[in-house]
């Protein structure tokens, strides 16, 4: 299986979506003759050429309505964002339309879109431009929501979010892009809606996804190495819909659990994960449920304190220690 | 954050508690789940421990003094934290003379120990057992009784390991097993004469709850009776050959109180119907045979079980009859050893009574009775010989076992120790 990155992982999905179906159409700021802020597009303008890559100025909202407008006319458009932090601007297309003219037409009128773009801090972008959205945008009904931590989870979900008949938002990462990872050639497709066990364990769950499944990750060979602990890695790579079965039956199995996520703590999408693990797996509960989260601040601009606010491998430890009793 | 320190209910059937020894003293650091004292139980000296980290404050119940459970007797600190602002203050406690005497002639009445304000918290806390849900899951198919486990949790909840690490038994079954001794030493310590009319001693933890047990017994269990006499020549010829079997690999020797352990046991695994619970609304027929013996214990009794009795050797039984009998002596025996048992046996043989009726231990069905193995003139094939016999007498609780369910049980018990070989099928 060749190795590719998240970056190149994403260019392959799309440059397959766009072979196979001649609606697939990109639009954005700098996705055609800058190919990309992160590169993404890469030779695709060449490939497609220009009616179906599509520079746009600077106005997010703008190009967001003309993209949900598109995708009522029949067209299966994916409108990438510099980040997400910009998509705000988009948000009015985003929720108040893309989300609701399906049910507002009575059924009669689906809206086949794809919003993606980078997620989340990458490094010293200071508090404006260092969010995690995932709460906001998987908070309105009417939208999924996919956040692949990994190249052939970003093939396999930009594909099954392209051919969605929902709008669907893709969360990526700018520290994801150059991640490296085995990426099955031609027809890769992920469900939306799917969890998956990224490392399996006895005694705890770690529960992440996107950027934190790294950190999971590390924390899980930290907690094996040093505490003798087994913990179990499960990404959600889907936020909406949640995959409550993969939940509830990794915490069945090891009677604990830790949600991280980069988000803030408020109505964070680990609080979504800990109400379906104490209605659903009530009885096979251990230990309450911890969470680690960026700190409850806009993300400071100094180094050290970003390092701090972000979620960390030793934040994630401390809590599995805690809900592990070794404290 | 103070933390209140609460008399726990530290067996089943627990109401208040003497502090025998306090092993931390105010202002010291103690640790969640170290010894704060030593307490005097109903049934055994078992150890209050610390439920969160601090400095020990504001121990409000002295060496001696009895506290009911629930009551706070001191106050968990934070570190740093000055007592004062403690939020609540000492314990609600009551004059007790346990220790000492009150002679008829002589006014020594206890002295009230010095009690500040009635506790700002609902002592109903300290006898809730707090437990993790899985732990409390788990409890239940195990039918483990979350009240004996000892929590190692933050602030002693219990948790899936200590669940697991808990011996599997039911529902507490709590029990001063009403017969009477197994060994030859019972003398109640009595204070010496002095001279006046009367002494009045006060009851201690263990009489307390033998009296209050005894009369939910023989009161409202419909008890009867059935008597059989055992011809036991052959199994003190089993047990002979045993015991010098036994001798000459230096092992502990079979007693017949052990012989008649293992054949009870034996025999209720083939008579469930005898092997119950009565449980109010419903009986519950057990599987396993867990077995209470009595033993007489300084100023009282109390049945510690040997589990699984019909499934272990006759060296085994001996074995775990002693160490428990020896533990009981001690009172250090543990919750899960004297509570569980489904049947249990009364053994006076050892002080030459014939013949004697014991009080079911409830929710036990039944009991057995042992008298002595006496000689005496028998009738075979007509001739007259001398033998030896036993006279066992089972009390049956009629709700469970009727007379013809005890009868049957009596007669494969008998048939098992008159034919010890018949214990090997």
């Amino acid at each position: 299986m060749p190795t590719l990155t998240y970056r190149d992982a994403l260019n392959q999905a799309l440059r397959e979506e766009m072979q196979r179906d001649p609606n697939v159409f990109l639009m954005g700021e700098e996705v055609g003759v800058y190919q990309g802020a992160y590169k993404v597009s890469r030779g695709l303008l060449e490939e497609f050429g220009s009616m179906r890559v599509v520079d746009t100025p600077i106005a997010e909202l703008g190009f967001a309505g003309i993209g949900v407008g598109a995708a009522m006319g029949g067209l299966r458009p994916v409108i990438e964002f510099m980040t997400w932090n910009f998509a705000v601007l988009a948000l009015d297309q985003i929720v108040n339309s893309a989300a609701k003219i399906l049910y507002e037409s009575g059924g009669q009128i689906p809206v086949p879109i794809v919003f993606r773009g980078p997620n989340g801090a990458a490094l010293q972008l200071a508090a404006q431009h260092s969010q995690a959205w995932e709460s906001w945008v998987s908070h309105i009904p009417g939208l999924k929501v996919v956040a692949p931590a990994t190249p052939a989870d970003a093939k396999g979900l930009l594909k099954s979010a392209i051919r969605d008949n929902n709008p669907v938002i893709v969360l990526e990462g700018e520290m994801l892009y150059n991640v490296k990872g085995e990426v099955p050639e031609g027809e890769h497709v992920v469900p939306i809606g799917r969890a998956d066990i990224k490392r399996a364990g006895r005694d705890v769950t770690l529960i992440c996804h996107s950027k934190t499944v790294t950190v999971a990750l590390k924390a899980a060979e930290q907690l094996a190495e040093h505490e003798g602990a087994s913990a179990e890695v499960l990404d959600l790579r889907s936020l909406r819909p949640l995959d409550e079965e993969a939940i509830v039956g990794s915490v069945t199995r090891t009677n604990r659990a830790v949600v991280v996520e980069e988000g803030w703590p408020q109505a964070g999408i680990g609080a979504q994960v800990v109400d379906v693990i104490q209605r659903e797996a009530f009885d096979h509960l251990d230990a309450p449920v911890l969470r680690v989260t960026q700190a409850d601040v806009p993300m400071p601009y100094n180094r050290q304190l970003e390092r701090l606010a972000k979620p960390s491998p030793e934040r994630v430890v401390a809590a599995a220690r805690r809900v592990l009793y070794l404290d | 954050m103070a933390t209140n320190v609460y008399m726990e209910a530290l067996s089943p059937t627990m109401e208040e508690g003497r502090v025998v020894k306090w092993h931390k003293k105010d202002g010291d650091p103690v640790k969640t789940g170290e010894t704060l004292a030593e307490i005097e139980t109903d049934k055994a000296v078992m150890d209050l421990v610390a439920r969160a980290d601090g400095v020990l404050r504001q121990v409000a119940a002295p060496e001696g003094q009895t506290i009911p459970v629930g009551s706070v007797v001191a106050v968990i600190a934070a570190p740093g934290e000055a007592a004062g602002e403690t939020p609540t203050s000492a314990a609600q406690t009551k004059p007790s003379g346990s220790g000492k005497r009150d002679t008829g002639n002589v006014a020594t009445a206890p002295a009230p120990v010095a009690v500040a304000t009635p506790p700002a918290v609902a002592p109903a806390d300290a006898t809730r057992v707090k437990a993790s849900p899985l732990a409390r899951r788990m409890a239940k198919e195990a039918g483990v009784d979350l009240k004996l486990v000892t929590g190692s949790g933050p602030g002693g909840r219990v948790v899936k390991k200590d669940v697991e690490r808990a011996p599997n038994q039911a529902a507490p079954a709590a029990a001063a097993a009403p017969a009477a001794p197994l060994s030859p030493v019972s003398r109640v310590p009595l204070p010496e004469r002095t001279g006046t009319a009367y002494e009045d001693v006060p009851l201690t933890q263990i009489r307390k709850t033998i009296a209050k047990r005894l009369v939910t017994s023989l009161g409202p269990i419909p008890h009867f009776f059935l008597t059989t006499e055992v011809d036991m020549e052959r199994a003190a010829e089993a047990r002979e050959a045993l015991n010098k079997q036994l001798g000459d690999q230096g092992e502990g020797k079979v007693s017949f109180n052990d012989l008649i352990i293992k054949a009870t046991a034996l025999a209720l695994a083939k008579h469930r119907a005898c092997n119950a619970w009565f449980q109010d609304d419903h009986i519950r027929y057990w599987n396993e045979v867990h077995i209470g013996m009595a033993v007489a214990v300084e100023d009282g009794l109390i049945t510690p079980v040997i589990r699984h009795a019909d499934r272990k050797s006759l060296t085994e039984i001996g074995r775990e009859a002693r160490e428990l009998a020896d533990k009981a002596r001690n009172r250090r025996l543990q919750p899960n050893e004297y509570t569980g048992a489904t049947f249990s046996i009364s053994n006076l043989g050892m002080f030459d009574i014939d013949q004697f009726t014991a009080v079911i231990n409830p929710p036990e069905a039944g009991i057995i009775a042992i008298g002595s193995i006496v000689q005496k003139a028998v009738v075979v094939d007509g001739h007259l010989a001398p033998g030896r016999r036993m006279r066992i007498t089972m009390s049956c609780d009629h709700r469970v076992i009727d007379g013809a369910t005890g009868a049957a049980f009596l007669r494969t018990l008998k048939q098992m120790l008159e034919n010890p070989l018949a214990m090997l099928l």
